[in-house]
């Protein structure tokens, strides 16, 4: 589709249309939180259970549009088996890419460094920079997950 | 003679905003119940207040203070006429119709509503109609109660005899600002006079779209917002019975709402004034003054007609286009609803929709339109709408559907 290529990548329609690590966890010994975005009420429950050192499973329900629902995905698949500090770095990473200025995106600022890499498929969702109201759904499965590891925040 | 014949074309044209186009298209601009785009009379006057008349209201006594205080006044007097007020006294001019809301919870509410007593809100209320008695409600230990509607998102009165016992207040929408639904207030506010409630109307969705007699809907207040109407953003109206209104406590304190202050305290001033401290947004209330007029000019009755009859073709037009596939909720009948249209598409999501549609120059909202506890209550999570007003015809509504088709194309 014209002008929106940048936002609906095929591999964030892949994750949309074939969620992965969807479902839920017994909670305990899992984690479970609930993440809400007040803007469209878009909603998000993220379960956890990890050793304390290492996440062993991880399990997402979204109720959202696809940007939220494709991020989610592709952030469960990517975390799962990380160490919690693999983890935290992910999540720094992640929130870096998407507080990167629009005017930055195709400059050198937004580095092709090793780091970044480590995003993988979460790449894709660079361009939900160009549309700020979506920054939010995007973020919205990051910030539920970083509430579980990082209760304190 | 015949009447003249409606006509959004020439309408249209009044409105600067809608010459421009989004990513290469033509807006077509279905946003209107978030807020309405703006005749070029109204911009052209406010600017025309700050080129030549612009002076602090009530109280210099210099030519241009005396122009823009009269000024100011006589949209108090066009917005009396206009919802059928019986005294000028009896408009207060607020921030928007939440500001409104929160005047009537912070003064009469907190002056008359005790432990015990209950508020009855309708299901289909906006959060500024419900968060102000939530607030009362934690701080006075005040029950609130919930008309139920049907699954058509009309209110469902079987019960209501039943669920006015004890009330003190109601507050209802005239019209619902995520389904359109137009409700029956005359009724309600007769019941619950009978109880001897008050009665809160707010009127954000209906004075823009209905003719407005403040009496035929026996309200004891009524608020709205002057942006969804023409007018500017930051000026609303709270029209209540001046009765109430003269023994009510002041709002906020400052400016323009004294009659003596001493060292020792205030006098407050008389109805309307007391309710507006400090500097009023005088631009705006001059700006909604002459949207007022361009509605009068092209007649409420005229407006509701030619909304009535857009929204019938888009229903038809909708559901012929993408039967099932599309589902539009609140009532089935244009007669029963406004020019809000909110639907879901598929299992596509509402903000992915508007996404899309935003690509061909349509606007429309997505979301829970500040009304999540109606949206629970219908099990979404989320609608996409459109909403109309008297500058949409039926090309809009063909964009409209080309573009939901488009959606449809990508999310396949």
């Amino acid at each position: 589709m014209p002008g929106l290529d940048d936002l609906y990548k095929e591999i964030i329609l892949d994750h949309y249309k074939n969620p992965r690590n969807q479902g839920e966890l017994p909670v305990p010994p899992a984690i479970m939180e609930e993440g809400f975005n007040p803007l469209c009420g878009d909603e998000v429950k993220v379960y956890v259970l990890t050793d304390g050192y290492v996440i062993k499973d991880i399990r997402i329900g979204v109720q959202g549009c696809s940007i939220s629902q494709a991020s989610a995905s592709m952030m469960a698949e990517l975390v799962l088996d990380k160490t919690l500090e693999e983890a935290r770095n992910l999540i720094e990473k992640f929130k870096k890419m998407m507080s990167a200025h629009e005017s930055n995106l195709d400059s050198s600022e937004i580095p092709e460094d090793a780091n970044e890499n480590l995003l993988g498929d979460l790449q894709a969702l660079k361009g939900v920079v160009k549309y700020p109201v979506r920054i939010k759904c995007a973020t919205l499965g990051w910030n539920t997950f970083d509430q579980i590891i990082d209760p304190k925040k | 003679m015949t009447e003249p014949i409606f006509e959004p074309g020439k309408i249209k044209k009044d409105f600067p905003l809608l010459e421009r186009e989004v990513n290469g298209k033509p807006i077509v601009y279905l946003d209107s119940a978030a807020t309405s785009q703006k005749p070029i009379e109204v911009i052209n006057r406010m600017t025309d207040y700050y080129k030549e008349i612009n002076a602090n209201v009530h109280r210099g006594a210099y030519h241009i203070a005396e122009l823009a205080t009269a000024e100011m006044e006589e949209t108090r007097a066009k917005v009396c006429r206009f919802i059928n007020a019986s005294s000028e006294k009896e408009i207060i001019f607020t921030k928007n119709a939440t500001e409104a809301i929160n005047l009537v919870a912070y003064t009469w509410a907190r002056s008359q509503l005790n432990e015990g007593d209950v508020i009855l809100l309708s299901s289909l209320e906006h959060h500024s109609n419900i968060v102000p008695w939530q607030q009362l409600s934690s701080e006075r230990n005040i029950e609130i109660r919930w008309i139920p509607i049907e699954q058509d998102g009309q209110l469902n009165l079987r019960s209501i005899d039943e669920l006015l016992t004890g009330v003190k207040l109601l507050c209802i929408s005239a019209v619902s600002n995520a389904l359109g639904t137009i409700n029956p207030v005359k009724q309600l506010t007769d019941a619950a006079h009978k109880v001897g409630a008050i009665c809160l109307v707010d009127a954000c969705q209906s004075v823009p779209h209905f003719e407005t007699d403040v009496a035929e809907l026996g309200a004891d207040f009524l608020a709205f917002s002057g942006h969804k109407m023409c007018g500017p953003t930051g000026i609303g109206v709270l029209w209540g019975r001046l009765e109430l209104l003269e023994k009510m406590p002041p709002f906020l304190g400052g400016g323009e709402m004294i009659l003596n202050v001493t060292s020792e305290g205030f006098t407050a001033n008389e109805v309307p004034w007391k309710f507006e401290a400090g500097t009023p947004p005088i631009a705006e209330i001059i700006g909604l003054g002459v949207a007022v007029s361009y509605l009068e000019n092209i007649g409420m009755e005229a407006i509701r007609e030619h909304e009535q009859n857009l929204t019938s073709y888009s229903l038809d037009l909708l559901t012929e286009r993408f039967g099932n596939d599309l589902t539009i909720h609140g009532p089935e009948a244009a007669s029963d609803r406004s020019g809000v249209i909110s639907f879901s598409y598929r299992d596509i999501h509402p903000h992915d929709i508007s996404q899309v549609l935003d690509q061909y120059g349509v606007c429309v909202r997505a979301g829970h339109h500040c009304c999540k506890p109606l949206m629970t209550l219908l099990g979404l999570n989320a609608t996409a709408r459109a909403s109309l007003y008297i500058y949409n015809d039926e090309s809009d509504i063909k964009v409209l559907a080309d573009a939901i088709n488009e959606a449809g194309k990508l999310f396949s």
